[in-house]
């Protein structure tokens, strides 16, 4: 009896600690989000406080060494290549999603799945590289020799807003395809089933059916993307010059290089002294701020989608 | 049959799925391949054994792979234990009610924030805040920030995978007269294993691609790290380094190659277990 007793006493004993040693690790999970939060604005806020809000995100020039940190042309280049990425990336990946999921046959769909989760897999050094040597360098060709008359002088190096667009576009492929395509195998057969029976086309059926009954899955694919994107930092500081002045050529203004809020931080954080280090924990506020709205967005978007 | 236009109109859109589709395909096998093509040459025993020289423009890069192996490790260390433990948590010990959506959706949050802000945080907490512990830029601290990083995918992998456990299984061993924790350690976690060890890789994969937050809080130190609080910088830290820093290309595709290398290597083998695990559960 003595004998059976002990190894019942550990099991017993392990089994008492096991819960609260758990949520003990459930709750440290949960408190690192609370704990980011407070270090980033405990660190961030006091700059904003000191040179004000208004003055700050509308501040066209950054030069932290005089102590002026207007972020306006980061907000702006982040939001230009975020935006054009999209403008890419969401048609180019949402026929790709509709492809998989209503076109392709098993045997082509084991060919693009594998190779779209390999895309997703990158790390974003290897696109950086990438656009750095061939894309800039398609760009400078173009700068230089096709659009030379037009463009200013200072918009002929290749690093560009344009080539931050298309490297970010290649990059949020995966999250658009992968959502849309989930969003458009939820849509339940009898809609294609009664579109089909009324003698509609396939490819009727997909615009005017199926695509408008995914559009919550969709639209909460592109905010994902867009999340994606606008906390892309290397690549981006690989492609897009790092020069926070506000683009104001227009149309041209494709080809200036620019700054993102990611890639400031990321560049500067090595050498910037006590206040300047102050100032990017600032912009790592703004980009917070910007990203819990998006997510806000996104989970209303989500929600409404599970109502309906 | 159709009419003309529309006939041309659907042949259109539908030539345009197609290239879609292809495009995308092209794009990474175009990427991949141009990586490959121009970094192959520089890759060789020498470059993988020999130390770096010249700010890494020339020599190997023989302690940036021990420093990304011990980084990945150390990673993994902290992360699988909190991130299997948070999911067998949330799994089998509560129901679904305040808590556990309070902790999910932390995690989930911590899912959509840049990996700059991991960044900064690494750097405010674990290089200044913490600096006797970790010895500021290194090893240590890398390997923490990472860990907050890669939580929220493990803890969902890990969520899955536990959910793939029969209900009866649980049941038939509580029946026996085991107690909680002696059914979770013998009969539960053993079964979803194999789902806890993908999520795991993929994590690897995770920590391995990351950047950004490295560079604030891994030191990018190119010398051999003598212990874990010592600095060290990762591959793709490397790639980007000697690339922006020194311009030698060759160097940054012959890590690129390396790296692509490893990334594969991680791929096939995830998709492998998967495929081992859709096998079974069949």
């Amino acid at each position: 009896m003595k004998k059976l007793n002990k190894p019942c006493r550990i099991s017993q004993l392990s089994d008492k600690i096991a819960k609260p040693l758990l949520f003990g690790m459930a709750l440290t999970a949960f408190s690192i989000t609370v704990l980011i939060a407070f270090f980033i604005f405990q660190q961030g806020l006091p700059v904003l406080g000191e040179y004000g809000i208004w003055n700050i995100l509308t501040g066209k020039s950054w030069r932290p060494t005089e102590g002026i940190y207007g972020i306006l042309p980061m907000i702006a280049g982040t939001f230009y290549v975020t935006f054009l990425a999209l403008a890419i990336g969401v048609p180019f990946g949402l026929a790709t999603a509709v492809f998989l999921a209503e076109l392709a046959t098993e045997k082509t769909a084991r060919i693009i799945r594998p190779a779209i989760e390999l895309l997703a897999g990158i790390p974003s050094v290897i696109y950086g590289l990438f656009g750095m040597v061939v894309i800039n360098e398609a760009m400078r060709f173009i700068e230089r020799e096709i659009l030379a008359g037009v463009l200013p002088p200072e918009y002929r190096w290749g690093y560009s807003i344009l080539s931050g667009g298309m490297v970010l576009a290649i990059m949020i492929l995966p999250t658009i395809i992968n959502i849309s395509e989930d969003a458009i195998r939820a849509v339940p057969r009898s809609y294609k089933e009664g579109a089909l029976a009324l003698g509609s086309s396939h490819i009727q059926t997909i615009l005017q059916v199926i695509l408008p009954s995914a559009k919550s899955g969709i639209i909460s694919a592109v905010i994902l993307a867009m999340g994606r994107a606008l906390g892309e930092t290397m690549a981006l500081i690989m492609v897009i010059g790092n020069v926070p002045m506000l683009p104001r050529h227009g149309i041209l203004s494709l080809f200036a290089p620019a700054a993102t809020l990611t890639g400031t931080i990321a560049l500067e954080m090595g050498y910037a002294g006590p206040e300047h280090r102050a100032a990017l924990f600032m912009i790592g506020v703004v980009l917070f701020c910007i990203i819990a709205l998006l997510n806000s967005f996104a989970m209303a978007a989500t929600r409404r989608g599970v109502g309906k | 049959m159709l009419t003309k236009p529309k006939d041309r109109k659907e042949l259109l859109i539908n030539g345009f799925l197609w290239a879609a589709a292809f495009l995308a395909v092209a794009i990474l096998v175009f990427i991949l391949g141009y990586i490959i093509l121009k970094g192959m040459g520089h890759v060789d025993l020498e470059f993988l054994t020999q130390k770096p020289r010249k700010m890494g423009s020339e020599g190997g890069i023989f302690p940036i792979i021990i420093g990304t192996v011990y980084f990945v490790f150390l990673t993994i260390l902290t992360a699988a234990p909190l991130g299997v433990g948070t999911a067998i948590y949330l799994n089998e010990y509560t129901r679904e009610g305040k808590i556990t959506r309070i902790i999910r959706f932390g995690t989930e949050l911590l899912a959509g924030i840049p990996s700059i802000i991991f960044g900064l945080f690494g750097y405010a907490f674990f290089v200044v805040l913490l600096h006797d512990y970790t010895q500021g830029w290194s090893l240590v601290s890398g390997a923490l920030t990472a860990t907050c990083m890669i939580l929220p995918t493990l803890v969902r992998a890990s969520e899955e995978a536990l959910k793939t456990v029969p209900r009866s299984y649980r049941e038939g061993s509580l029946a026996l007269g085991a107690n909680k924790w002696q059914t979770i350690y013998k009969v539960v976690l053993p079964s979803a294993l194999p789902g806890i060890l993908t999520g795991i890789i993929l994590s690897i994969g995770r920590a391995i691609c990351e950047t950004a937050a490295l560079l604030l809080t891994l030191g990018g130190s190119l010398l051999m790290p003598e212990s874990i609080f010592h600095g060290a910088r990762t591959l793709s830290m490397h790639l980007y380094m000697v690339a922006m820093e020194t311009g030698n290309m060759d160097v940054a595709f012959g890590t690129g190659v390396v790296l692509i290398a490893i990334i594969l290597l991680i791929n096939f083998t995830a998709n492998y277990a998967i495929k081992k695990l859709v096998a079974r559960n069949r």
